[in-house]
């Protein structure tokens, strides 16, 4: 017993001296946790780019290490405390899922930080978090999907019912039916983030159904591949280009670009300017970007989308603007109202048009 | 010509040597893997086998941990073993996980927010019972229907699956979680927490369990007639049928206790490690803990060193991957190599190889 103690105080004193040590002369060691396989071509490797361009911008004075397909839970806790032992001075934790775990690891580390995506907890002073305005995107291809279909149906397969995911179908069926008062919208939840099978499933199901403008809040590629199978069928890239797609099925994109954000706070680590603190950037940010808009949609439509693509980043153009009723027929937003982060960050309803319930 | 001759007695020496071979060549062939993917075979298998027992900078975190991740894998793998031994095959212990956990977790949080100490007793008998309930629909479908308990077992992980992101989504979600999924945190609330018992050994309720079910396992299978029972039962179902085994009741036990020992082993990994019911909760060992059985090669002993060297294989996995830049597939790959070889190899145990040439031939 007293031996082990003493063997994990020495390692300890090690693993501090080992910080210690890259903060004064060693190259800034940054970790990342990544849910899914670099190679997902979506969320997973858009973090894997960031980390990328973190390498290029500081080269020399960075050494990246990073863990892919780690479950969240227990598994993600023990990686991360690996992590902080192998003197990272920066951890990302990018999923959702990750929160407690991050905050616990947190705890025991005090001189690491700690950088979550998409989570709201921060419980200890070494814990940020930072999460993109998907929804500004969502919003853009809302309305070309509106503008597109042809049979008035339009699917959207969601992974989570968590508030971002829930932004995201409003925002995408508010602006297709801004466009198309007829348009209907199918959701299916996969209750994943990545399932090549079930994705494409949760495809083939709407395409069935008559569906024919397909987007998606899952990181693979594997709807898309589906859509190319039939026709007439299109859908949007997610989280990453998705360019292998081009020019159809895949008409345009949602693009996470994480690379400023992760820039900004290694440099900050480096500079001993680091503060916790919540982020949540959008297209003004640089941090949501449409892909190439292709072939199948018209210029004029083309058009319409690059015009709400620049109100939105010069902040003109709230996708969230009033009225807007709830499901139920109660108000969310009044003539003109424009949501707050808090609205937003909170919402558990559909607006009015949606049919169906989200799962609870 | 190679000749396969099958022995009238499986080899006592080959059963025993043959995991230790196994290791061996998973060794030899994940080393030869590593190389071509231009890391350094030797530095990558002493970071996977050497580095999170003996390393100085990790050991102290990676050896508890090693208790944390072997714990589930042999509470379930021994509950399983003993149906496998019987040909009673229960692939579904990922679900009885799963049903354990929540019924435990459940009742937790049905007495929140008391801190009494009898809560967490109630847990455990509310998670065993979860997974035992659970693993009784295929053991009464196949006793009243003869319905397959692979598929029935197998399918009703899905069930499970679903029924966990419900209640994560719903019933048990944290009501001061701001409307995200999950439920409210065990781990971090006195009475529903599952702590380690000795400060930094990682050794919490479940591994204890783990290693009392090791021994229980073998006074059974050695020294009471319900081992004797299981035993005939595999091995010659007819004879056992005329000894007096009800192969019913023999059906309800199996599958009841392994389903038992699941849910088990799911109560305290959500009160414990895990912390939390969430959506994506489950993260294998059911499915794991069939490799662990028959790596162990469904004797207790052996299922407890399995179940150390697979958790041995994870961490010290997880070290290569970020210490070396090793794709998360190669260890995953790395991992199959390992029960690959040793199916491969049982051929030794139960075939003797002969090499015949002409002459043996001619005799014939």
């Amino acid at each position: 017993m007293k031996f082990r103690l003493a063997l994990k105080g020495a390692a300890l004193a090690v693993a501090t001296s080992v910080a210690g040590m890259a903060m004064a002369e060693d190259p800034t060691k940054v970790g990342f946790v990544y849910v899914g396989p670099i190679g997902d071509g979506g969320w997973t490797y858009q973090h894997d780019q960031g980390r990328l361009a973190v390498e290029a911008e500081f080269g020399d004075k960075v050494e990246t290490i990073f863990q892919e397909s780690v479950p969240e839970g227990a598994d993600s806790e023990r990686v991360m405390t690996q992590m902080a032992l192998a003197g990272a001075d920066i951890i990302f934790t990018t999923s959702f899922g990750y929160m407690d775990a991050t905050n616990a690891v947190a705890a025991k580390f005090p001189d690491v930080k700690f950088e979550h995506a998409t989570g709201y907890k921060r419980l200890h002073p070494n814990v940020a978090t930072y999460d993109s305005r998907f929804y500004e995107g969502r919003a853009v291809l809302g309305h070309i999907a509106g503008k597109m279909t042809e049979t008035n149906k339009i699917g959207y397969i969601a992974s989570f019912p968590i508030p971002e995911v829930i932004q995201g179908i409003n925002s995408y069926f508010l602006h297709a039916q801004k466009v198309n008062p007829d348009v209907e919208l199918t959701v299916i939840w996969v209750y994943t983030w990545f399932d090549p099978a079930k994705e494409a499933d949760a495809a083939k199901a709407m395409i069935e159904q008559g569906v024919d403008v397909i987007t998606q809040h899952t990181d693979s590629t594997a709807p898309l591949a589906e859509m190319a199978k039939t026709d007439g069928i299109i859908g949007f890239g997610q989280a990453s280009d998705m360019g292998e797609y081009k020019p159809a099925p895949r008409v345009a994109s949602i693009i996470d670009n994480w690379n400023p954000y992760y820039i900004k706070r290694v440099k900050a680590v480096m500079d001993g300017t680091w503060e916790q603190g919540h982020s949540w950037g959008g297209m003004a940010e640089g941090e949501v970007v449409i892909g190439e808009i292709t072939g199948p949609v018209p210029d004029d439509l083309k058009a319409e989308a690059m015009g709400m693509v620049e109100a939105i980043t010069a902040g003109d153009y709230h996708p969230f603007t009033g009225p807007i009723m709830k499901q139920d027929g109660s108000v969310f937003l009044a003539e003109g109202e424009v949501a707050t982060d808090e609205q937003l960050v909170t919402m558990d309803f559909y607006i009015q048009g949606i049919t169906g319930e989200i799962p609870n | 010509m190679i000749r396969l001759e099958k022995r009238p007695n499986p080899s006592r020496l080959w059963t025993a040597l043959t995991p230790v071979l196994a290791v061996l060549l998973t060794m030899i062939a994940g080393g030869i893997l590593f190389a071509i993917l231009g890391k350094d075979p030797f530095e990558a298998i002493r970071t996977i086998f050497w580095d999170p027992l003996f390393n100085e900078q990790f050991a102290a975190f990676s050896r508890p941990q090693l208790l944390v991740k072997a714990g589930p894998l042999i509470l379930i793998a021994i509950g399983l073993s003993l149906g496998f031994r019987a040909g009673i095959w229960n692939i579904g212990a990922e679900g009885q996980y799963i049903l354990g956990a929540v019924c435990g977790a459940a009742v937790g949080l049905a007495f929140y927010p008391s801190e009494s100490p009898f809560i967490f007793p109630l847990m455990v008998i509310a998670g065993a019972l979860g997974g035992w309930a659970w693993a009784m629909i295929p053991a009464v479908l196949k006793i009243k229907f003869g319905t397959n308990e692979i598929l029935v077992s197998l399918m009703l992980v899905y069930v499970a699956e679903k029924l966990l992101a419900s209640m994560a989504l719903g019933a048990l979600r944290n009501p001061e979680g701001g409307g995200f999924p999950g439920s409210r945190n065990l781990s971090q609330h006195p009475g529903t927490d599952n702590p380690e018992l000795i400060a930094g050994t990682g050794l919490h309720w479940g591994v204890a369990t783990a290693f009392i079910a090791v021994i229980l396992a073998y006074i059974l299978l050695n020294r009471h007639i319900l081992g004797y029972q299981i035993k005939l039962a595999g091995q010659a179902p007819r004879a056992a049928r005329f000894a007096g085994v009800n192969p019913n009741l023999l059906i309800a036990i199996c599958l009841g206790l392994s389903g038992a020992l699941a849910g088990l082993a799911g109560l305290f990994e959500v009160s414990g490690p895990a912390g939390q019911i969430s959506i994506d909760f489950n993260s294998g060992y059911g499915f794991t803990a069939i490799i662990v059985a028959f790596l162990g090669r469904l004797h207790p002993v052996g299922i407890l060193l399995a179940g150390l060297l697979m958790a041995l294989t994870y961490i010290g996995g997880e070290l290569a991957q970020f210490m070396l830049g090793l794709p998360a597939a190669a260890i995953q790959a790395f991992q199959g190599m390992l029960l690959f070889f040793l199916l491969g190899l049982d051929v030794l145990s139960n075939y003797r190889i002969r090499l015949t040439g002409f002459a043996a031939k001619g005799a014939s």
